[in-house]
């Protein structure tokens, strides 16, 4: 579904992705991991259209994408869940989330309709699957971390999309938050049938989550494969795991 | 699940009561506090419409009286120099209020915040300058008076219910779009202009059509200044003005609907009454400004509605 050839970002003197190669499978769950500044964020800025590539591929469904502004991007069904919590802090919960599925549905330019008629049900029932449905009057800047992060998933969802790419969805979460959050990308990817990309500091959500994962290394992809595969990988235990940042 | 409705019965019948005390004005008040009312509601009206890109749409929009004179300038030029039917001007400033804001937009919206603020201010000093010179076609420092009304409107009683309704059917019409999918993307936008990107809005075509909007409207309020004064003159368009409807929009509260009309309110009295007594009106005005920064942050309207726990003005009722 998604393929990442190559491809490459400097900022500057400052190479931040190097060579990053990436396969994901329609269906799939699939964990970035990493050492702090290897290029994780910035990868999945580059897939989505926020920061255009010096060079390289993105394929999504087989069309080439890299260098697409992000909200034509998100229209062919990629959607991103930002590592720091980034929403729309002075609506309410439940705006917040309609206007993802108003954005959706390509009616974000009706100026007479009033939109407390619009898109209600889907934003219910995003609300509901995600457990904040009670909160949907709240103004979302007032939220705890924990709620603005599942907060941060709903908008992404939103969007409807085919695959959702999470940065860090648990950081800074409490382990209860934690429980509940893994419970709920678990049944995203099997009830909604959702394709999920994320990179997660948590090597405990990573090795239970993702069913491949993918190593990068300084801007570099070191390694891919399944769980097994990459526990078992030399250079991943000398790069990464073996460290004493992480293990 | 409720579900919502545009208007709380709450705030019906307080606009109700409202619109009937001004309907009911000009039959007890004297010609001058006619006059101040309805200056107040064109002042109100070019506020509101400054907000809708200021307070709901977040852009630093920082000269939007040459809108407001683009209007009046537009219908006044039309009436006396093209020899048009002053109908016609009271249709046509509007849409070339708009045409200037779309053409303006077009070369400003990529920029970001304060840069986008400054090049506003820039190219709208540039229009002022046109304005300013044309002695021939605008007539200069000097303005434009005596531009007639239609016969129907031509008293201060008729121009009073023009301005009256006008206003009522264009602050109804932004009400609407505030609280459309538009008004909603709009204030996401606001909040976070690259998480809207990302969630497939296109943010800088939804400015241009706000940036728009916002125009036309303030072009409206300036053919109503046309009606009520019978004159345009050069200050109109002055940064100056842009920067007194902007405190208007603060002092009243912002991130309300009504605020800015509200503030409007509050300032061309103040500056009647205050008038009387100083021409230091400025200072008035910045001694204003630096108490509501420090004490009401959300501006008048934005207090009360925190303190009286009735909810944002444009968000989801109960």
């Amino acid at each position: 579904m998604l393929s990442v050839q190559g491809l490459s970002k400097s900022f500057g003197p400052f190479l931040a992705v190097a060579d990053a190669n990436l396969e994901v499978a329609r269906g799939e769950v699939v964990a970035v991991i990493g050492p702090n500044g290897a290029g994780k964020t910035t990868l999945f800025k580059l897939i989505t259209g926020q920061l255009k590539p010096d060079g390289g591929r993105v394929l999504f469904k087989g069309q080439d994408i890299a260098g697409l502004s992000p909200h034509r991007v998100c229209r062919l069904g990629l959607s991103l869940s930002y590592q720091v919590v980034n929403i729309f802090s002075r609506m309410s919960v439940f705006e917040n989330v309609q206007v993802a599925v108003l954005a959706r549905r390509r009616q974000v330019l009706r100026l007479f309709t009033p939109a407390a008629h619009l898109a209600v049900d889907e934003t219910w029932e995003i609300l509901n699957s995600v457990g904040l449905a009670e909160k949907a009057a709240v103004t979302s800047g007032t939220l705890s971390h924990g709620d603005s992060k599942v907060l941060e998933m709903a908008i992404a969802l939103g969007n409807r999309p085919e695959l959702l790419i999470m940065d860090e969805p648990t950081a800074g979460m409490s382990p209860e938050e934690t429980r509940a959050a893994m419970a709920l990308i678990r049944r995203l990817n099997t009830e909604m049938g959702l394709t999920i990309l994320f990179c997660e500091h948590d090597m405990e959500l990573v090795f239970n989550l993702a069913q491949r994962i993918m190593v990068m290394r300084q801007g570099r992809t070191i390694a891919q494969g399944t769980c097994d595969e990459v526990r078992c990988d030399e250079k991943v235990q000398q790069a990464y795991l073996g460290g004493h940042d992480h293990a | 699940m409720q579900q919502q409705k545009l208007l709380s019965s709450r705030s019906l019948i307080v606009v109700a009561v409202l619109l009937a005390a001004l309907a009911l004005l000009p039959t007890m008040a004297s010609r001058y506090y006619i006059y101040l009312v309805a200056l107040m509601m064109v002042t109100g009206l070019l506020a509101t419409s400054l907000n809708m890109v200021l307070g709901f749409g977040g852009m630093y929009q920082f000269n939007h009286a040459v809108f407001y004179g683009a209007g009046a300038y537009a219908a006044a030029l039309l009436t006396v120099r093209g020899g048009f039917n002053p109908w016609w001007g009271y249709l046509l400033g509007p849409v070339m209020a708009a045409a200037l804001s779309l053409l303006m937009g077009i070369i400003c919206v990529r920029l970001s915040k304060l840069y986008f603020g400054m090049l506003q201010i820039s190219l709208g000093s540039l229009v002022w300058a046109v304005v300013f010179r044309w002695y021939s076609f605008t007539g200069g420092d000097d303005g434009m008076h005596g531009v007639p009304s239609p016969r129907l409107i031509g008293s201060i009683d008729g121009a009073y219910y023009f301005v009256l309704i006008v206003t009522v059917v264009c602050l109804a019409l932004m009400y609407l779009i505030v609280n459309s999918p538009f008004g909603r993307v709009f204030q996401s936008i606001r909040d976070n202009p690259e998480r809207a990107e990302a969630i497939g809005v296109n943010v800088h075509l939804h400015q241009l059509i706000g940036l728009v909007i916002a125009g036309f409207f303030g072009g409206v309020a300036g053919t109503l200044f046309v009606t009520v004064e019978g004159s345009v003159f050069p200050d109109m368009l002055f940064w100056t003005l842009s920067l007194e409807i902007i405190i208007m929009c603060l002092l009243g509260g912002w991130f309300t609907f009504l605020g800015p009309m509200l503030g409007a309110g509050i300032v061309v009295s103040l500056r009647a009454v205050v008038g009387i007594y100083t021409d230091y009106w400025t200072m008035v005005l910045g001694i204003i400004l630096m108490l509501l920064i420090f004490f009401l942050p959300e501006g008048v309207l934005g207090f009360f509605t925190a303190r009286l726990g009735c909810g944002r003005a444009a968000g989801e009722g109960d």
